[in-house]
């Protein structure tokens, strides 16, 4: 595997893992797979939070991409092609 | 002196007359009174007794205390639990609720229960926070099942129309140790609601409000470990409602 293929994978990784993070509401806490949904009964005045099922990436989640993506990066330069002599 | 007889007839109609108005006119102020008041009780003697036996019989079943029922079939009852710690913020609920409580309307000070939470019903939205809340360094849900408030007795009791509140001292049990705690309640009687909620059913409904705060070192859970991360405090807001079938 060349070390371009290597440093392309890397960069869309961290893209890609920005862009979801950013697109699901930038959640600053850990990952969360529920996420409450508030009800309200009309007679009693009592809300409650309904947990559904949602992935919601949080900044470990950012920070796994992050790391994976510096491996990925890190392993590119254990790829470098032969000096040429001139 | 000549009594003539229509005279006397006349005079014995005029007598009737009046004792039947006195009557109604007793009768309309009493029910004004009771409508007012709602204490049937004092009445002079001459008042029929049938009607003081069926006024007494109904202050009664107005006075009879309710057992409600919290085991809610909408699953709106829930308690909310909030942990700020300095580096991190726990916030999730529990709706496996249960128990009952019977309470007066009448006499609100009275009020007794026991409501219970199942452990495994508390639920935060992170998987891992999820699983160590549960397991047995934190909760041991499978060990213990239950957390429960019971209340022993209320004091400071205030009521506003149908809404009362309370300071209520009970014994709390969290992980199998139980500590008394006086918590501030709001009652709330909700009558012949609760056909509103389940259909073909008549009854009652009542709501209580909590909000208070534990700390988890009372009751042996890791004190003293990780609070920079879980919190020593545990808000918690208790939002139920109990049935009352008829």
């Amino acid at each position: 595997m060349s070390n371009t293929v290597l440093r392309a994978l890397a960069a869309i990784l961290i893209v890609a893992a920005t862009a979801l993070w950013l697109a699901t509401g930038a959640n600053r806490g850990w990952t969360k797979t529920s996420v409450p949904v508030k009800r309200t009964d009309e007679v009693t005045g009592i809300t409650v939070d309904d947990y559904q099922k949602r992935f919601v990436p949080g900044i470990d989640f950012l920070g796994a991409a992050l790391l994976g993506s510096g491996i990925l990066a890190g392993a590119s330069f254990l790829f470098r092609k032969p000096q040429t002599p001139n | 002196m000549t009594n003539y007889p229509e005279k006397r007839s006349l005079t014995n109609a005029g007598a009737k007359m009046r004792r039947r108005k006195s009557f109604i006119s007793y009768g309309v102020t009493f029910l004004q009174n009771a409508l007012r008041n709602s204490a049937f009780c004092i009445l002079p003697s001459e008042f029929p007794l049938s009607l003081l036996a069926l006024a007494c019989l109904n202050s009664a079943a107005l006075a009879a205390p309710q057992t409600f029922d919290f085991k809610d079939p909408k699953g709106v009852n829930n308690a909310v639990f909030k942990l700020d710690a300095p580096l991190e913020a726990v916030n999730g609920n529990a709706t496996g609720i249960s128990g009952t409580v019977t309470f007066d309307p009448a006499d609100p000070a009275a009020t007794k229960g026991k409501i219970v939470v199942a452990s495994s019903s508390l639920h935060v939205g992170n998987p891992m926070q999820q699983q160590h809340m549960l397991s047995d360094k934190w909760l041991n849900a499978a060990g213990y099942p239950e957390i429960s408030f019971e209340a022993k007795e209320l004091k400071n009791v205030r009521t506003d129309g149908d809404a009362t509140t309370a300071d209520v001292t009970g014994a709390f049990t969290l992980k199998g140790i139980s500590k008394d705690i006086t918590v501030p309640v709001k009652f709330t009687f909700l009558k012949d609601k609760l056909g509103q909620r389940v259909p073909n059913q008549k009854g009652d409904l009542l709501v209580i409000r909590a909000n208070f705060s534990i700390k988890r070192s009372d009751f042996g859970i890791m004190p003293g470990q990780m609070e920079e991360k879980v919190s020593d405090t545990i808000e918690l807001t208790l939002s139920i409602a109990g049935a009352s079938p008829r």
